[in-house]
This record gives C-alpha cells, structure tokens and sequence, in this order.
C-alpha cells in the first residue's frame, strides 16, 4: 500500500486516502474475498451508492472493510438528474447519508434519468439538450450538491438515438452545466466511443470540444456490437467485457492531455474473477504512468 | 413552458410494452425511424428488470426454469414496474401475482417460496442489532419473566405455509439434486440474522403463534397461552430456547 495518508481538521471515520493517479475496479461483493487476501492491489473501488442503501448487513460490512484499505468513489445510478420531475428527496437523503457514512474520495452521478411519475424504469435512459432541459439539469444538481456538501461529477452518457428537439450539442450542454453549478464531469471514454459510433460522429471530435478542465474522474468499459436494423453498426455499453482497444487508444490520448486522473475500470456482467479486473486497472495506471513524467510540475494541459 | 417532460411521457409509455409505436420526436442521424434504437432501451429496461427479479427470486426461478420464469417476470414488471430505485424491495407483491396467475396453479406452493425469499432478501439487508443474549433471561426474577415483552430483532420475520415452503427453498437455494419432497406437509418458516448470515428454520405450529404473538408485543405469559391455544403439544422452555438460539430478538423489557 502506497497511499499516503493526510491529516485533516474534522474528525473523520475512515483514512483519508489520496486518489490521484490511481486507477480502480468496480466492487462486487464476490470478490470480497479475493480483494480482503490481496496485499498488492493499491487502486480504488467503486460502487454504485444503490447497492447500499439498505439499513445494514452484510453490503455494509463489506464496503466498512473495503473503506477501511482502499480510497471509495460512491457511484450514483438511480438519481433522475436529466428527468423533468422533482428529485426523490427520500433517495438524495440516502446518498447524501452515504457520502456521509463513508466518505468517498469521488462522488459522481449520470447525465440521465430513470423514473417518471415514481416508475422506476432502472436503465440510464437519454434527454433532450435544450434550454429547458438544462435549467431542469442543473436545479437537480444545485440540490444534489447542497445535500452532499460537495461538488458531484456528472457523467456523459452512451446513447443509442438522438432527438430531434435537441438545441444543444451534449458537449456544450455539460459545458454550460459545468459553469452554471461547479460540477465537475466523469468522462466515459467508453461512452464517447459508443456514442460516436451510434450517431456516425467522431470520437475525437467529441473530446476536442469537451471541457477537458473538468474532468475529476475517467471510465473505461467494455461494449457489445449489434446492428441498428438499418445497415449500421450500433454498439451496446454493456459494461460485460474487456475495454476495447479503441477506447484504450482515447483513453491515452485524453491522459496525454490532461496528466492523470482517477480511472475506473467497470465491469457490471459476466462478472469474471478479481485478477482480471485487476489487471484491466494495472493497464490504465501504467498508461497513466507513462504520462505521469510530462505532468510532475502539475502542469494540466485542456 | 412548452412541455418539456415529453420525451419522459413517451418513453415510459412505450417502453415496458412491445406492442407499442417508437415514440415520436426520436431520431437515427441516419435518417429513419429508429425503432431498433429505441428497442435497445426497451430491452434494457426489461431484461434488467426480469434479471432483478430472478436475483431476488432464485429458488423460484429454479423451479419453473429460467425460460418460463422470465415469461412471468416480464408480465410482473409490464403489471408492477418498481416505484423505488432500491431494487432490493422489488417484487413484494411478486408471491401474490403468481398466487393470481393461473398457470402456475399447479405449484400451490410456489407463491410461499417466493414470500420466503423476499423475506430472506429483506434480512440481508436489515439494520444490524446485537441478538439478545441468553444471561438477559436469566437475570430477570422468576416471577417477574411471564410479564416480560420481547423486541423483535430488526431481521427476524416469520412465513407461514400450507406447503412444504422451507424444504422446498432450501433444496433450490443450495441447488440440491432434484428429488421428491411432499409439498403437503405444512412449514412455517422463523428468517432471523444474528450476525451477517441470514438463517431459515422450519418452526412448528405453537411455536409460530409463540413469536408472533412476541413480536406483536404480548407478555410472555401472553405469547404461550396463544402457543398452547395454536398446539396442545407447546414446549414452552423448548420455545424459550429456540427464541434466544435464533436470534430473533434484541432486547426483553420487565416492568418493575
């Protein structure tokens, strides 16, 4: 273990771990065992803030351990940040109760919503970027803020269709949210690809109009390919295998870039064994590494 | 304000339901109508959703196979979509949809494994709470025990059946070889934690209305008048054993 460790003036449960520089790997309660034995691993976990929204048991037991060795990013899925309708102020209570509890070094929610009229339709599901979406947006994550006393990262989503009401490009619409609320963004470089791909743009041009400045965290996952019924390839995140080589090739762009920023590596389905998340992670640190030297005076290119 | 919850309305219309149009205002940038597009949220949306149920629901699953359980998990989610984004909550009604639906009326006893996992599930997750210990009995007088009330730890919960419902779990659960078990024979199942390991016993019929009058906050006087009511055959100190070794309270209050 090689995070140092700060002191700080609020008492605090859990040791304050620095995340720079680190990449990590989605925590999934299987390999609890596997990650409790390893002494080499010195990245950091993620987990999606649902999973431990119950009151106790075991999922506590285990993130407390976890917590306990390794620096947290608290992952939110479920908060309707992109839905018309009011926040489940029940549910923001919850996460900011978490962030509370555990003391993540990351916080990071999506640029989507999921429940209308309290159905709760458990996917990331897309928006329209128009300036009524964006006031809507950005309250949500005044209030999310407020609630956790600290500033989220919003997320890019992977999108399989477009709307034809849009006035915004997704990269200016994030930009502006950026500077109306002082959120920072989670950049899925795996996201970009899918998206790219399923609309026929350019993955490269979509970074060269992010705002780079932001990102506090990056993903990288692994996507399916189908076809769109119409002739043209539409990929699926589907967070169920290795990252692909041209994510990994936007990956070490973005890194040359902007220096290195914590990445996570997810993997949701087909869940293999730690090892192999494990190495996924080692791959981004090394690309990271490999960057670090250009980066050792804090200089962060944008 | 032009409306801009539009997009909302359209997608939470069409998306549990196949027989439906594409919403309108959705575009490819390829041009046409993207139906296959908006297919991939759809299934999203249900396959995540059947999947959370097969999570939450395994023995179930097991039993009727994955196929014809994905058959009713999909009619489940079109019927009950989740109100909450705590999937753990999932499908409490799930035991009484499949009491209702009529081609598993050939597994009376399905809807009551279903009931014990949902209870199972909803113990895992539970607060944590010390069980109470064995001394806290024996430091209360004797004449003062038959006044004592009980808290019921935050885990413990109790099923009851007319079918072999916890023999039936507990070969599903631990994937036994398939083999013949009389569904008959009524079980009543005690769902405790003590710990962090969730536990299903079979209980008796006295010993049912024993903790359920405890947790219903009667004396323990109260609680094994109801038991013996329930069963002329109750073992109260036999009883008294089984609700410390469980872990089915936290706490025994005396008046003084």
């Amino acid at each position: 273990m090689n995070h140092h460790v700060s002191t700080v003036n609020a008492p605090r449960r859990f040791p304050r771990f620095t995340i720079d520089g680190l990449s990590g790997a989605s925590f999934k309660p299987e390999h609890f065992e596997a990650i409790s034995k390893d002494g080499a691993f010195d990245g950091f976990l993620e987990v999606h803030a649902e999973n431990y929204m119950g009151d106790g048991g075991p999922p506590h037991r285990q993130l407390t351990v976890m917590r306990e060795r390794f620096p947290l990013s608290l992952h939110g899925v479920c908060m309707s940040i992109g839905g018309q309708g009011e926040l489940d102020a029940d549910h923001l209570a919850r996460f900011a109760a978490l962030v509370h509890r555990y003391e993540p070094a990351l916080v990071s929610e999506h640029l989507a919503w999921s429940t209308h009229d309290d159905v709760f339709l458990n996917d990331l599901l897309p928006l329209p970027y128009t300036s009524e979406t964006l006031e809507r947006v950005c309250a949500h994550i005044d209030q999310v803020q407020e609630a956790i006393g600290r500033p989220l990262l919003l997320e890019n989503p992977s999108t399989y269709l477009l709307f034809e009401e849009s006035t915004y490009s997704e990269t200016d619409f994030l930009e502006e949210v950026t500077e109306r609320t002082g959120c920072g963004l989670l950049l899925d470089v795996n996201n970009v690809f899918v998206s790219a791909t399923n609309h026929g743009t350019s993955a490269m041009d979509y970074l060269a109009q992010f705002p780079l400045e932001r990102i506090g965290e990056i993903h990288l996952a692994g996507h399916a390919e189908q076809d769109d019924g119409e002739g043209h390839v539409l990929l699926i995140d589907s967070h169920d295998g290795p990252v692909a080589d041209p994510v990994w090739k936007l990956y070490e762009i973005v890194i040359g870039q902007c220096g290195p920023v914590p990445t996570l590596v997810e993997w949701d389905n087909d869940i293999p064994g730690w090892p192999v998340l494990k190495s996924e992670a080692a791959a981004a640190r090394s690309i990271m590494d490999r960057h670090a030297s250009s980066f050792m005076l804090g200089r962060r290119h944008a | 304000m032009p409306d801009a919850a539009a997009y909302e309305r359209g997608f939470r219309g069409a998306i549990l339901d196949p027989g439906t149009q594409t919403p309108a205002g959705l575009a490819s940038a390829f041009g046409g109508i993207p139906t296959k597009r908006f297919d991939v949220y759809r299934n999203n949306v249900t396959v995540s959703l059947t999947k959370a149920l097969a999570d939450i629901f395994p023995a179930v699953c097991r039993i009727v196979g994955e196929e014809r359980f994905a058959d009713l998990a999909r009619l489940f989610v079109r019927e009950n979509p989740p109100k909450s984004p705590l999937l753990f909550r999932y499908g409490e009604n799930f035991a009484a949809f499949i009491e209702a639906f009529a081609p598993a009326a050939t597994m009376p006893y399905l809807a009551d494994v279903a009931r014990l996992e949902h209870a199972w599930l909803s113990a895992y997750h539970a607060a944590d709470a010390a069980p109470l210990s064995p001394g806290a009995l024996s430091a209360i007088a004797p004449d003062k025990l038959p006044q004592a009330r009980f808290a019921k730890h935050p885990a413990a919960a109790l099923v009851r059946s007319q079918y072999a419902a916890v023999t039936i779990f507990n070969a599903n659960r631990d994937e036994q070889e398939r083999r013949r078990i009389n569904a008959g024979v009524p079980e009543n199942g005690l769902i405790t934690r003590p710990e962090f390991e969730v536990r299903l016993a079979p209980i008796s019929g006295g010993d049912t209305a024993f903790l359920h009058a405890l947790f219903a906050g009667k004396t323990l006087a109260e609680a094994a008048e109801a038991a013996v009511a329930a069963d002329t055959g109750f073992d109260l100190s036999a009883a008294i054993g089984m609700m410390l070794s469980s872990g089915a309270f936290k706490a025994v209050d005396v008046k003084r």
